[in-house]
């Protein structure tokens, strides 16, 4: 399935309180690489969407969160299981370097 | 089917040779890299010195120019890494990422460089926890804070004024008496208002249990040490050769860079040429990246016509 948008306000929904893990992909417009990185997170998710959730988060549109969690650099990817962060991932990496890092999600 | 031509890499080098090789009817395949396509220039912000651009043109603009312009003469992009290439014999062999291979008679290579890390042992703890690479990425939210960058040339300077737009203060440190960039630009950044300079100084060590908390400097004439608090640090000291596909493959000097034929882009392998900041360490500008990248295109074209 595609990615979907997450916003301050259904972040608790959507992220939070999911049952099945979540990836974050905490991003914004200017950033190059996070451009980069759209089009693989695209692909993971359409191929492993059931088991791992992908949103994305505009860090430009949501500052609020962006600061709870920490961001100081993008793209960042954190998968949250049952509320908490279990996995940071920072920076743009190719398709195969994801998924072996997203290895136990996916 | 063995093609003509595959060119390795993108950014100005890369897209340059692509727009020659495809007017001259090679047909080449271009790996652009799966997220450094467009290189270096992807994170800069204002080209004010490419010639044409009066006004100047955002890096990121820039190149997604170039690929389209690559991309109407007939190259086929690949939005792809190579992980693997077998440069010797006169057939040469690419891999990619996703496990198709390519052969073809020539190969240009321009895959650029990467960032050089300052090599401490909790710059890559602290990455993404206040340490950076981009300042266009990553200055937002450093806001009201008072950050570091280190480095002397372009680069440095360029992301020390960048950063002067979010940070309340931005301290340029450079481990020499004087900036290596361009004089313009060193002009703009030894004259803001929010950049302190901090000359003759090394980081040491970076502080900070869970984020970045300050650092630990070094006086590089008196051997002094000193701590500072700092929230960020963005390393800017320059740039390494992205060569570590083809080592043992090709001659490469003694920092990694692809050893070139003078006033040529002939490696030691017949048939595989080598332009842009992966051969480069004296210019390293977009439009001498550009201009060898025509100069690859050009060589490639007469090898293969022999």
């Amino acid at each position: 399935m595609a990615t979907s948008k997450v916003t301050t306000a259904d972040f608790d929904e959507v992220v939070l309180k999911s049952s099945t893990p979540v990836l974050v992909d905490f991003w914004a417009e200017w950033c190059g690489p996070c451009r980069a990185i759209g089009p693989i997170l695209e692909d993971i998710s359409n191929e492993y969407g059931e088991k791992l959730k992908i949103v994305k988060l505009n860090t430009d549109e949501e500052s609020a969160i962006a600061i709870k969690y920490g961001v100081t650099s993008i793209p960042m990817l954190n998968v949250y299981v049952n509320g908490e962060v279990v996995k940071t991932i920072i920076g743009a990496k190719p398709k195969p370097a994801l998924l072996k890092e997203l290895e136990a999600f996916i | 089917m063995i093609r003509d031509l595959v060119i390795v890499g993108s950014g100005p080098a890369g897209y340059t040779a692509a727009i020659y090789a495809s007017r001259a009817q090679l047909t080449p395949v271009q790996y652009e890299g799966s997220v450094t396509a467009g290189g270096a220039l992807m994170t800069t912000t204002e080209v004010e010195n490419f010639p044409g651009f009066v006004d100047g043109v955002m890096g990121p603009v820039l190149m997604e120019d170039m690929r389209k312009q690559a991309a109407r003469f007939g190259t086929e992009l690949i939005t792809d890494d190579v992980v693997e290439m077998d440069l010797k014999g006169d057939i040469k062999t690419v891999k990619d990422g996703s496990g198709n291979v390519v052969q073809a008679r020539a190969v240009i290579l321009a895959m650029g460089s990467a960032y050089k890390k300052i090599g401490l042992a909790n710059e890559d703890r602290l990455s993404g926890r206040g340490v950076s690479w981009c300042a266009t990425c990553d200055g937002f939210f450093f806001r009201d804070q008072t950050i570091a960058v280190v480095g002397g040339g372009d680069s440095a300077v360029e992301e020390a004024t960048f950063l002067t737009k979010f940070a309340t203060k931005v301290v340029l440190i450079h481990r020499r008496d004087s900036l290596r960039a361009s004089k313009i630009m060193a002009a703009r950044a030894l004259n803001h208002p929010k950049i302190e300079m901090l000359w003759n100084t090394e980081v040491v060590d970076i502080l900070g249990a869970e984020k970045v908390s300050g650092l630990a400097l070094k006086n590089t004439l008196t051997g002094e040490l000193s701590e500072r608090d700092f929230t960020g640090l963005f390393v800017a000291i320059g740039h390494i050769p992205r060569s570590e596909l083809i080592i043992g493959q090709i001659d490469l000097d003694n920092e990694g860079y692809v050893k070139v034929e003078a006033r040529s882009t002939r490696t030691n392998l017949p048939g595989v040429f080598a332009c842009g900041d992966l051969v480069d360490h004296t210019y390293r500008q977009a439009i001498t990246a550009a201009g060898s990248g025509c100069q690859a295109a050009l060589d490639a074209e007469k090898f293969l016509s022999h």
